[in-house]
């Protein structure tokens, strides 16, 4: 039987490489687009040596168009280093709004493959917790492909953070058809060990759908024995 | 030779079809599965360059949409997989079309699309 640190550890791997990948990818397509940019100056230089003269204003228009391709991709890196730095410290107390808003720009990339707008509340509460920062981002995760899923092509998925008096927090995930807890990848071993990592909670409403992950204010350095990642 | 762009990011498409056009190729270009499907129903191309991962309808299914439709259009894949093997775990066993790793060199995409329609 395999255990939680295992499942944990294991689907850790997994989302790294998952978000690690559509990075890179990203990171691609921003390059292609530099390359053409900087083709077509090559381009315009060739012609401009046979004689044609230089269009000023499509010059500035393509050295624009290539500085904006710099400055995405200097927010994918950005990204992509806080992210990494997620795993320095297993446990840490961290600002949820700062998280939600990290794993909302991770999946940026999966929600427009998708056609679904994420739609995260402007602004959201901010609360801070004593938890598990990577395993929590991994169970944002889990939780945004099942809302994805259930939005469906051209749906939202509002987003919002909610203080509990305990403390703690609930993360929702709104704009949900209505889904069973049993019926979805929700109820796998995998997000059992994850809620089991990082002592939330799943709330989910019966009328709209919606999905709520309760977190407590912190969890005892006890639990370190549970994750593997 | 006339060909069609398909890819998501505009900036991209939009400069390769201009720097296509300065080298004698007639290209047009769209963003989406869907507006690719419409331009093909109006004009004729020899070939269709396809990003594989799309919103909405996919290079994938885009390719084997458009073969059905266009018997006789041929096409090349542009992928930003980080590898060869990543793009073929992809590809249906069935299907054979050749691709290319963004970015690309323009050179090596007409020699590939010259390649292509001679096939």
């Amino acid at each position: 039987m395999t255990v939680p640190a295992e499942i944990v550890g294991a689907e850790g791997l997994k989302f790294f490489g998952r978000i690690s990948a559509s990075i890179s990818h990203e990171i691609r397509n921003a390059l292609a687009v530099i390359n053409e940019h900087a083709g077509l100056l090559e381009d315009m230089t060739l012609m401009a040596e046979k004689g044609m003269p230089l269009d000023a204003a499509r010059l500035k228009r393509t050295a624009g168009a290539v500085l904006k391709q710099v400055q995405r991709v200097d927010g994918i890196v950005k990204t992509m280093n806080r992210f990494a730095h997620s795993v320095d410290e297993p446990l840490k107390r961290v600002d949820l709004a700062e998280t939600l808003e990290l794993v909302v720009r991770l999946f940026g990339r999966f929600a427009a493959v998708r056609q679904v707008t994420l739609a995260p509340e402007s602004p959201l509460a901010s609360v801070s917790v004593a938890t598990r920062p990577f395993q929590l981002q991994n169970l944002i995760g889990l939780c945004l492909d099942h809302a994805m899923q259930s939005a469906g092509a051209g749906g939202t998925v509002k987003l919002s953070i909610a203080p509990l008096p305990d403390g703690g927090a609930e993360i929702r995930f709104g704009g949900l058809g209505v889904s069973a807890l049993p019926e979805t990848p929700l109820a796998g071993e995998t997000f059992q060990a994850l809620l089991g990592a990082t002592r939330t909670e799943v709330a989910i409403c019966a009328e709209t759908g919606e999905l709520g992950l309760r977190l407590p204010p912190k969890i005892a350095c006890d639990a370190g024995g549970e994750t593997g990642a | 030779m006339r060909i069609l762009l398909v890819d998501d990011e505009k900036e991209f498409v939009a400069t390769l079809a201009e720097r296509l056009e300065l080298r004698g190729i007639d290209a047009d270009w769209v963003t989406t599965g869907e507006a690719a499907l419409a331009k093909a129903a109006e004009r004729a191309y020899d070939l269709a360059i396809l990003d594989v991962k799309m919103p909405g309808i996919s290079g994938l299914k885009l390719e084997k949409l458009m073969a059905q439709r266009h018997p006789g259009m041929k096409f090349i894949f542009l992928t930003g997989h980080g590898s060869a093997s990543d793009y073929h775990s992809g590809i249906a066993e069935d299907r054979v079309v050749d691709y290319l790793v963004k970015p690309v060199n323009i050179e090596a995409l007409i020699t590939k699309m010259q390649a292509t329609l001679t096939s």
